[in-house]
């Protein structure tokens, strides 16, 4: 198992490195350039000309990438263009409350989308199953943003039950518990959008997995040994069954961070999200770059976990 | 009296093409310590009947419409789900065909037969991990111990048939069914199986039903034979009997379709004709439209079972007085 990450922590390497190429050639592909954001009425062509060559823009390309990826293999990501920032202090400091959000949708995605999905396959064309088939179906298709003002309309315009955005009033003065719930309820809304179509997914792969699993002779076997339909159904089928639904679990990850830009942007979470959407605005190439790349590697990450995970549940799977 | 007997057992499946009549009056009894083999084609229902015995038809589509299974003088149809389910893998225990899916592949070979002692004889994890070792022991497997810790892939398809066979021991079931147990095998693992059989049989003294299409696992194991047509039983004898003198026109069929091996044939004899589908069964002799003595009389109602001397049963016209 050592043996095995440490491989594909090498095998990582070069993907890092593909990943670096296409993040800095897109950049340079985008319309404007860095210094457009910085560009008033005032600004004189010679001024932009000096800003230019002090940030190495009137080299060739060649040369600014590699310039580029050698500041990155040092560990410097750079500095935002549009306020001078080290970029990676800038994503650390939004990275928390990324994850948490992020974790928490992931977390809930399959708490939640796994034993729905498991009802659904053992109650196959009940009611109940066609009430969670179009349940889904709208999870799966209702965009997010729009998903997320409707929450934002009910449940905080209206009923007052959580707050519009942000995550945690500065007024706020209170410690442990206090603190944990007050911050607790900033986090519902937006951890809910980003998991309804996470878990509508995840209940769909888990139901039709669940229900060939059931098909298989094995758990014909179980029957015949006598086991309650729960032992069967818990036991045998749900462990094969959740084979597949790990494939889901490597593939939500760049999902949700992808989706994490809209819905912070909605709920004005400060993340990565919100960073990244507000260095799109600011034309901050740097911030872009940095958070492209550092979130390529985390999602590497997790899908190593997920391959990880399969040798766990599945015995065949070794390595 | 007998361990299990069989009386006019009705399994139907109920699905969109109609009304499957897979099992239709199924008839038969089984003795303590005896080995009953049924034999048929594809689809005659023979593998419905020893799934309506364990009671593990598809609930969806399946429904037990009629008759009575007795096992020890209960009828196991009548059973609460609770009760069925100590029956199960407990005193009546079945092996599949497919042994290559027919354990979990997810759990150790150890894990699945600890199960069932768990169970059904309310060991604890430790007692029941050396009955496991016993049991992989008593079926042939070699190294129990280590193998005890191994995941069905790991095991050839032979073993793994051996470990079905164990998992159905634990239980130290009074009836064993079998259904086609070799057929997935090769010829030598499939002799192998068969001699398990045979001397676990006389060992435990248990009853065996033992399913299959192959006439050479019957005459290799049954006491007795059950020839299964489309959902009927055609013919029951003793297997020298039927071997030797076959009565019904579908059992002398079907021996005259086994080559000779002394014979030097161009040819496979075969039996002419197609099973008749399930959801629509000839209204008489069922066998008739491809029998070569078939008259219209043979078409008008449905055939009795005839009983012959020696306790032999033929349901056919021509020896019905």
């Amino acid at each position: 198992m050592g043996k095995y990450i440490r491989k594909r922590l090498l095998q990582a390497i070069p993907v890092v490195f593909g990943i670096t190429i296409l993040t800095f050639f897109i950049m340079k592909l985008a319309p404007g350039g860095p210094l457009t954001g910085m560009i008033s009425p005032r600004t004189s062509s010679e001024s932009l000309q000096r800003a230019r060559e002090a940030l190495g823009l009137n080299k060739p390309i060649i040369v600014q990438y590699g310039n580029w990826l050698k500041e990155l293999v040092q560990g410097n990501f750079g500095y935002s263009t549009y306020n001078g920032q080290e970029v990676l202090a800038q994503i650390l400091e939004r990275l928390p409350a990324t994850l948490l959000l992020t974790v928490t949708a992931f977390v809930f995605s399959f708490v939640v989308g796994i034993p729905l999905g498991v009802y659904s396959a053992t109650h196959k064309y009940s009611r109940s199953d066609y009430g969670l088939t179009i349940f889904s179906f709208i999870g799966i298709s209702v965009p997010s943003f729009f998903f997320g003002m409707g929450l934002i309309y009910v449940f905080a315009l209206k009923l007052k039950w959580f707050p519009t955005s942000g995550f945690g009033s500065s007024n706020f003065r209170g410690e442990g518990l206090a603190l944990f719930l007050h911050k607790l309820r900033y986090l519902v809304m937006p951890a809910l959008v980003m998991s309804l179509s996470n878990i509508a997914t995840v209940m769909r792969f888990a139901r039709s997995s669940m229900i060939e699993t059931l098909n298989q002779d094995y758990v014909r076997t179980a029957r015949a040994k006598g086991l309650s339909e729960k032992a069967v159904i818990y036991k045998h089928a749900l462990k094969n069954s959740m084979i597949p639904v790990i494939t889901i679990f490597g593939q939500s990850i760049p999902n949700l961070f992808g989706g994490a830009y809209i819905t912070e942007k909605v709920f004005g979470w400060p993340g990565m999200g919100l960073l990244g959407v507000e260095a799109i605005a600011n034309r901050d190439y740097q911030i872009l770059m940095g958070l492209t790349l550092f979130t390529a590697v985390l999602v590497l990450l997790g899908n190593l976990l997920a391959d990880i995970m399969y040798s766990f549940v599945d015995p065949r799977i070794r390595y | 009296m007998s361990l299990l007997e069989v009386k006019d057992l009705k399994t139907y499946f109920y699905t969109d093409a109609g009304v499957g009549k897979a099992v239709d009056g199924v008839t038969f009894s089984l003795d303590k310590g005896k080995v009953l083999g049924i034999v048929g084609e594809s689809g005659c229902g023979k593998s419905v009947t020893s799934l309506s015995i364990m009671r593990l038809v598809d609930p969806t589509t399946g429904r037990y419409e009629g008759g009575s299974i007795l096992f020890e003088g209960q009828d196991i149809l009548k059973l609460p789900e609770k009760e069925m389910r100590k029956l199960r893998g407990n005193r009546i225990s079945m092996i599949f065909q497919e042994p290559m899916t027919s354990l979990n592949p997810v759990f150790t070979i150890g894990y699945q037969i600890e199960e069932s002692l768990i169970l059904h004889k309310g060991m604890d994890k430790k007692q029941a991990r050396e009955r496991a070792v016993e049991l992989l022991e008593l079926v042939g497997i070699p190294e129990a111990k280590k193998r005890v810790e191994e995941y069905p892939h790991q095991l050839s398809g032979g073993m793994r048939q051996r470990v079905m066979i164990a998992m159905a021991l634990a239980g130290d079931p009074e009836l064993l069914i079998a259904d086609e147990p070799t057929t997935a095998l090769d010829v030598t693992i499939q002799a192998q199986i068969l001699e398990l059989l045979k001397s676990l049989q006389k060992k435990l003294d248990m009853s065996i039903i033992i399913i299959t299409h192959d006439l050479g696992v019957i005459a290799e194991m049954a006491d007795e034979v059950a020839v299964m047509y489309a959902g009927d039983i055609v013919e029951k004898a003793a297997t020298r009997e039927l071997f030797d003198d076959p009565k019904h026109p579908y059992t002398i069929g079907l021996m005259n379709s086994i080559p000779d091996v002394e014979e030097d044939v161009e040819r496979l004899r075969t039996l002419e004709g197609l099973v008749p589908s399930l959801y629509d069964m000839p209204a008489g002799c069922r066998f008739a439209p491809r029998c070569r003595f078939a008259c219209a009389e043979c078409e008008k109602q449905r055939i009795r079972l005839t009983e012959l001397a020696g306790g032999r049963q033929v349901r056919c016209r021509r020896y019905e007085q």
